[in-house]
C-alpha cells in the first residue's frame, strides 16, 4: 500500500491536498486536540456550563418562569435551618453510611465464596450480577410491591416463619422500616459491583503469600487477616469511593420506593433537590440543596487522586 | 463418607443459597406476580409464592394492546442506540488521544475526563432542565440523545482508555514504519485489537442508558416522548389504585433487553464492572 503510493506522490512533484492533509494529521499534536475536541465541546456545553448555571442558580431566588436576583448564600443557610433539609442531610449518611458497610461484608464474604472451586462458577456469577444489569426504576417495582401493606410477601414469609407478628411492619409507612427498605434495596443493587471487583481483587493475591503464610503456621482466619484484607485494600479504597459518590447522589430507589416519605424520612440530596425545584419550581433553592453534594465530591475526586491512582489519570 | 474436598465444595454452595435467594427472589416474585390472576393475587390467603391457580397471560396482553407500553420501549431502543452510538464515536477517538498522543493539555483533560466520569446526574439535571428548554427539546426525546452522552462519553473514554494501553505500541510503530497513517494504523490495527474493549464499551454504554431514569423522568413526560423505565413506573400507576399484574408484566418486559444481552454477554459484562472502576 505504502510503496503504491509513495512514487505515485513524488511523480507528481507536490504534495496533493490531500496528501498534504494527512501529513498534517499524522502530527500528534493536531491529531491529539483534533480528537479531544468533540468530547471537550460536550463537557463545557453539558457539563460545565449547567454545572456554573447550578451555582448561580443556588445563588439566586430563581422561580419557574420569573426572573431571578442574586440572593447571596440565603439558600443555604434557610435550608441549613430547615427541618425537611436537616432530616434529608441525616438520611444521605444512614442511608450511605448502612448501605456501604453491609456492601463491604457482604461483598467480601460472597467474593471469597464465588472464589472457592464451585460447580456452575459462570451460572452462579451469572445469577449473583443480575440485580446490577436490571434497569433500576424497573426492578424497585417489584421490590414495592414486595413490601406492599396488604400484599407483602416480606411479611408473609416472615410470619409463616413465625419471626414476624401478624400483620408485621408497614414498610412504607413506618420513618425507621421505610429507610430499612431503601438501605435493603441499595445493598441488593449495589452488592453485585462490590462482589465482582473485590472478587478480581482476590483472584489477583499471589498464592505464595498463603503459602508462606500457611508454612508459618497461619490458620484461615489469620490468613484472612495478615494476608487477603492488607492486599485487598487498594480495591476496597476504590469501591468504597466509588459507592461513596453514587449511594449518596442516589435518586431511583427512593424515588419509586417511598418518594422520600413517610414525613421525609427517606429523602436524599436528589429526590428532595426534584421535589423542591421542580414540582416546588423553587429552582434556586433545589440546586442549592443538590450542591451540597459538591464537596462530597471534591472529597473523593481528590482521595481517588491523591491516594488511588498514584499515576495521574 | 464424602471426602474432605467434597464435603468443603458442598458447604460453600450451601452457604451461597441466602446470596442467590437475595439475588433472585425479587425478580422470580416479579414474574409469578405478572402471571397470575387477579383473583389470586389479591387473596390475602393465598400463598404467594407459588401459582396455585391457572397462570395467565392477560396482564401482558393488557400491557401491549391497552397502553402505549410498545411506543415507550421503542422510544428506550431509539435514544439507546443513538446516545451509545454517538457516545462510542466520540469515546473512541478520545480514548486514543489520552492512552497514545502526546500534546499539549493531554493530562489535564484526562483528569477532566475523570472528574466528569464521577459528576452525579442529580447535580446537573436542574439546569440541564433549563438549558433543554432554551434549545426547544422540552418534552422530546431527543433531549435524551443530547444529554446522555454526558456521562456516557466519559465512562466509553475512561473504559477505552485501559483496553488502549494494553495494545503494544510496537505493533502500530510497525505499521507506521510501512506507511500508514496514524488513523489508518488506528483503524486497522489497534481497534480490531481492542475489539473486547469496544464490544464492552458499546454494552455498558447501552446498559446504562437503558436503565436511566433522573433525565428521562425530568425532560419528558408526555407518552409519545417517554422511555420504558418512565413509562412503566408512571404511567400504569393512576390514582390509587394498582395494577399489580400489569405493572410488574411492565417492569419484567421492560427488562428483556437487557437481559438478552446479558445472558449473551455475561463475560463481557464482568470484565467491564472491574475494569470501569480498577483500571
Amino acid at each position: 500500500m505504502a510503496i503504491g503510493s509513495l512514487p505515485a506522490t513524488v511523480a507528481a512533484g507536490r504534495l496533493s491536498w490531500r496528501a498534504h492533509a494527512r501529513e498534517v494529521l499524522d502530527r500528534e499534536r493536531v491529531l491529539g486536540p483534533l480528537f479531544i475536541t468533540p468530547a471537550l465541546i460536550l463537557i463545557l456545553l453539558l457539563v460545565a456550563y449547567p454545572f456554573c448555571m447550578a451555582i448561580y442558580f443556588s445563588l439566586s431566588n430563581a422561580f419557574i418562569g420569573r426572573p431571578s436576583h442574586f440572593i447571596g448564600l440565603t439558600n443555604f443557610v434557610r435550608l441549613w435551618d430547615s427541618d425537611a433539609f436537616r432530616q434529608t442531610f441525616q438520611n444521605a449518611f444512614v442511608f450511605t453510611g448502612i448501605s456501604i458497610a453491609f456492601k463491604v461484608v457482604l461483598g467480601i464474604s460472597l467474593a471469597l465464596l464465588l472464589n472457592q472451586p464451585l460447580w456452575f462458577k459462570r451460572l452462579i456469577r451469572g445469577a449473583v450480577l443480575l440485580p446490577w444489569v436490571i434497569p433500576t426504576a424497573l426492578s424497585t417495582l417489584g421490590w414495592w410491591w414486595m413490601f406492599n401493606s396488604l400484599y407483602s410477601v416480606v411479611n408473609w414469609t416472615g410470619i409463616a416463619l413465625g419471626i414476624m407478628d401478624p400483620p408485621g411492619p408497614n414498610w412504607l409507612g413506618q420513618k425507621s422500616y421505610a429507610m430499612a427498605a431503601v438501605v435493603t434495596v441499595n445493598i441488593w443493587r449495589g452488592l453485585p459491583f462490590f462482589t465482582i471487583t473485590i472478587l478480581a481483587g482476590l483472584v489477583a493475591i499471589p498464592k505464595e503469600l498463603y503459602e508462606a503464610a500457611q508454612a508459618d503456621g497461619a490458620g484461615p482466619w489469620s490468613r484472612f487477616c495478615y494476608v487477603t484484607l492488607p492486599m485487598l485494600k487498594p480495591v476496597l479504597a476504590i469501591v468504597v469511593l466509588f459507592s461513596t459518590i453514587f449511594t449518596f447522589s442516589d435518586f431511583n430507589i427512593v424515588q419509586v420506593l417511598t418518594h422520600g416519605g413517610p414525613i421525609n424520612s427517606t429523602h436524599l440530596f436528589a429526590t428532595y433537590s426534584r421535589m423542591i425545584g421542580l414540582e416546588s419550581g423553587r429552582i434556586g433553592e433545589g440546586a442549592a440543596i443538590s450542591l451540597y453534594l459538591f464537596p462530597l465530591l471534591m472529597f473523593v475526586v481528590w482521595a481517588q487522586l491523591r491516594f488511588v491512582r498514584k499515576q495521574v489519570y | 463418607m464424602l471426602s474432605r474436598a467434597l464435603r468443603t465444595k458442598v458447604l460453600m454452595h450451601v452457604l451461597l443459597v441466602p446470596f442467590l435467594v437475595f439475588a433472585l427472589f425479587p425478580f422470580y416474585h416479579m414474574l409469578l406476580t405478572s402471571l397470575k390472576q387477579d383473583r389470586e393475587l389479591y387473596d390475602r390467603y393465598a400463598v404467594p409464592l407459588l401459582i396455585r391457580q391457572a397462570p395467565t397471560l392477560e396482564h401482558y396482553a393488557k400491557l401491549l394492546w391497552e397502553t402505549e407500553f410498545l411506543t415507550w420501549t421503542k422510544n428506550s431502543l431509539m435514544v439507546t442506540m443513538l446516545a451509545t452510538t454517538a457516545s462510542m464515536l466520540i469515546g473512541t477517538v478520545a480514548a486514543y488521544a489520552l492512552s497514545r498522543l502526546k500534546f499539549r493539555g493531554v493530562n489535564s483533560f484526562g483528569t477532566g475526563i475523570f472528574v466528569t466520569y464521577l459528576v452525579p446526574t442529580s447535580l446537573l439535571f436542574l439546569p440541564l432542565a433549563q438549558v433543554i428548554n432554551w434549545i426547544g427539546l422540552a418534552d422530546s426525546k431527543w433531549a435524551l440523545v443530547l444529554t446522555y452522552p454526558t456521562f456516557l462519553v466519559p465512562f466509553c473514554t475512561w473504559l477505552l482508555m485501559g483496553y488502549f494501553r494494553t495494545v503494544p505500541k510496537e505493533v502500530e510503530e510497525c505499521a507506521m514504519v510501512d506507511g500508514a497513517t496514524r488513523i489508518q494504523a488506528l483503524w486497522r490495527i489497534v481497534l480490531p485489537i481492542a475489539i473486547p474493549g469496544l464490544v464492552c464499551a458499546a454494552l455498558f454504554a447501552f446498559t446504562l442508558s437503558w436503565n436511566e431514569f433522573l433525565y428521562a423522568l425530568t425532560f419528558t413526560s408526555s407518552s409519545e416522548q417517554i422511555t420504558a423505565s418512565v413509562g412503566v413506573t408512571s404511567e400504569l400507576i393512576r390514582g390509587d389504585i394498582y395494577f399489580w399484574g400489569e405493572l410488574m408484566a411492565g417492569a419484567i418486559l421492560g427488562s428483556v433487553p437487557i437481559v438478552i444481552l446479558y445472558v449473551f454477554f455475561l463475560d463481557y459484562y464482568v470484565s467491564g464492572l472491574t475494569a470501569g472502576a480498577v483500571k
